[in-house]
């Protein structure tokens, strides 16, 4: 330890010598990991519980003190949870919105951000103003209005409300898609200009094949979005039999309120698409993030 | 880049100034008409709304201000109030505290890393319906593995989700679990600061401290900016959280949020016009908060470079 108190003194450079140092192992790469790992323990514990819970049987649940693994693991908690509310047709109205709302932002998003970042006309710069404002607007200030002229349409308890606003792009993937391009050559665009392609044609053959990385992070975020949406559907779908996962969850919670090892196996369920998504598209997750790091 | 393209227009290829527009114009369209139906009209219409009396099934009723002078005489409102500015002011400050914290130990050269990038930032893709149904059981007073963990160290086990004075502490503590997604962020930034700036103290004799306090805390205080406007715009939607551990729309004061108390007036007792003046009440509070960050902000962000 004393050896450790003696490298603090040295600076970020370490010559070889110093390296073998054994204070100075511990101090560059047994201490990071060891932070890292208590960290991350935390971080990963509530899932592990959460697994772990969603395997104990009723009364192991309620053992005290508890068991970190469940002795018998009951599986069977996961057939019960799926058979007790209306499963698979909850996740099927739930996947039938996440396409429409995936088509409605991929066929839209990026035609605009093409207009905004590309298409030299007065006025751009004042829409790309006003796509970054509405992002800071609170939705509860337009939701009453949206929800009347839904109601005066006949459209409640419809999927139309929950699907059609994909249909004029979010500003956040207008924002990225924008950015990302910004960063394609102007040359390029203008090539093709000389040669008299059409607007529509430069688009949709040179652009559009160029943005599959940041479609990807879209159809993810919509996914995700759409996959978790709690106030929508709360708000627009009557039928049960029209539900979202969400919303039949929470009806779930309330008619089982205490049997917590059907909860948390029905709460596994739900998670499980979201994590094998993001392990999957980690890397989109990962630029969208930096991407806004770079909004100032 | 549009004096390129105007260049091309001049010389080549012929394209007025008006044509470009109506283009322009054309590929914006979706989301110039959505804006227009979806976002500005319901906006003005809904300061209409505000200053009727709407049920829904009979048509608006004109009544002036007196929903204005009724919300500033409603208990709720005020409950609602406190209870979503203690959430944006102490719970977005330790979130955005912990997403740094965060951030700073994800940018140590190790080995490995990316495992650790991804451990932290999973908790970020967790529904919050079912982070809170995991939630409720971490934090049951009775069989929860938190309070059972506190017992044994011998240290107070707070009823979480049913003592008003812990209610708010266990849905920051929800949000801590979240803050690898501000981390990666937060990341990102560290990641875009020149590595020369340290050599450079380092040369100068400057301590870590003094680094991450003249370099680090300088260059991420655009992001900070950004994320301590969409946090505090977040707190005062909070709902889906307290709508699930609260068991539906009616839960105790202490829960009752701005979004939730907003949703309540709306959509269970179809007061539109009533809830369309909270939501008024709501915008003006976000934009003068909005105002008031960005002008504070001239202190201590700072643009490098450019």
């Amino acid at each position: 330890m004393a050896k450790l108190k003696h490298s603090n003194l040295s600076t970020i450079q370490v010559s070889e010598k110093e390296n073998k140092d054994i204070g100075l192992l511990v101090k560059q790469k047994i201490l990071p990991h060891l932070l890292l790992i208590i960290v991350g323990s935390i971080f990963l514990f509530p899932f592990l519980w959460l697994l772990s819970s969603s395997l104990k049987s009723p009364e192991e649940i309620f053992k005290l003190p508890p068991d970190i693994f469940p002795k018998d693991m009951q599986f069977i908690n996961y057939e019960n949870a799926i058979s007790a509310i209306p499963f698979f047709r909850y996740i099927l109205n739930t996947l039938f919105l996440c396409a429409v709302n995936i088509l409605g932002q991929v066929i839209s998003a990026p035609l605009i951000a093409y207009s905004l970042a590309k298409i030299p006309w007065k006025g751009r710069n004042i829409i790309f103003a006003i796509v970054v404002a509405t992002m800071i607007l609170p939705p509860q200030v337009t939701m009453i209005p949206i929800y009347i002229i839904f109601a005066k349409l006949g459209w409640v308890n419809t999927y139309l409300p929950l699907t059609i606003g994909a249909f004029f792009g979010a500003p956040f993937f207008i924002f990225l898609i924008r950015q990302f391009i910004m960063g394609i050559p102007d040359d390029l665009l203008d090539a093709a200009r000389i040669d008299g392609a059409s607007e529509f044609r430069i688009y949709w053959q040179i652009v559009l094949p160029l943005l599959k990385p940041v479609l990807a992070t879209v159809v993810l975020f919509t996914f995700m979005w759409t996959w978790t949406d709690f106030l929508g559907p709360l708000i627009y779908l009557n039928d049960t039999d029209k539900w979202t996962i969400t919303v039949g969850l929470q009806g779930f919670l309330q008619d089982h309120g205490a049997q917590w090892e059907l909860l948390m196996a029905a709460a596994a369920i739900f998670t499980i698409p979201m994590i094998i998504i993001y392990f999957f598209g980690q890397k989109y997750f990962m630029k969208a993030g930096s991407t806004m790091s770079g909004f100032k | 880049m549009g004096k390129v393209a105007l260049g091309v227009n001049n010389r080549k290829y012929r394209m007025t100034n008006k044509r470009w527009t109506l283009i322009g114009l054309a590929f914006a369209s979706p989301w110039i008409i959505g804006f227009l139906c979806f976002t500005a009209y319901p906006f003005i219409v809904s300061f209409y709304y505000s200053l009727t009396s709407y049920d829904l099934i009979n048509s608006p009723k004109w009544v002036g201000f007196e929903n204005y002078a009724e919300v500033m005489k409603d208990t709720n409102f005020y409950k609602a109030i406190k209870n979503t500015f203690f959430m944006a002011i102490i719970a977005v400050p330790i979130n955005l505290f912990s997403s740094l914290m965060i951030a700073l130990i994800l940018n140590l050269k190790v080995k490995g890393i990316a495992i650790y990038r991804t451990i932290y930032y999973l908790p970020s893709v967790i529904p919050a319906v079912a982070g809170a149904m995991l939630w409720s059981w971490l934090l049951n007073p009775e069989y929860g593995i938190i309070d059972i963990v506190l017992r044994a160290l011998g240290l107070p086990d707070p009823a979480w989700l049913s003592d008003p004075s812990f209610t708010k502490p266990a849905l920051i503590l929800m949000g801590l679990w979240g803050s690898g997604a501000g981390a990666i962020i937060y990341l990102a930034a560290l990641q875009g600061i020149p590595q020369h700036y340290y050599e450079a103290a380092s040369l100068d004799g400057a301590n870590v401290w003094q680094k991450f306090r003249y370099i680090t805390l300088p260059a991420l205080s655009p992001v900070t900016l950004f994320q301590l406007i969409m946090g505090l715009i977040g707190a005062f939607q909070i709902f889906t959280e307290s709508f699930i551990l609260m068991g539906g729309a009616e839960g105790g004061p202490d829960m009752l949020f701005y979004a939730v108390y907003l949703y309540q007036q709306a959509f269970v007792f179809l007061k539109m016009g009533y809830a369309s003046a909270l939501a008024w009440v709501l915008f003006v509070i976000v934009i003068l908060i909005t105002i008031g960050v960005f002008k504070s902000s001239i202190r201590w962000v700072y643009y490098g470079g450019e």
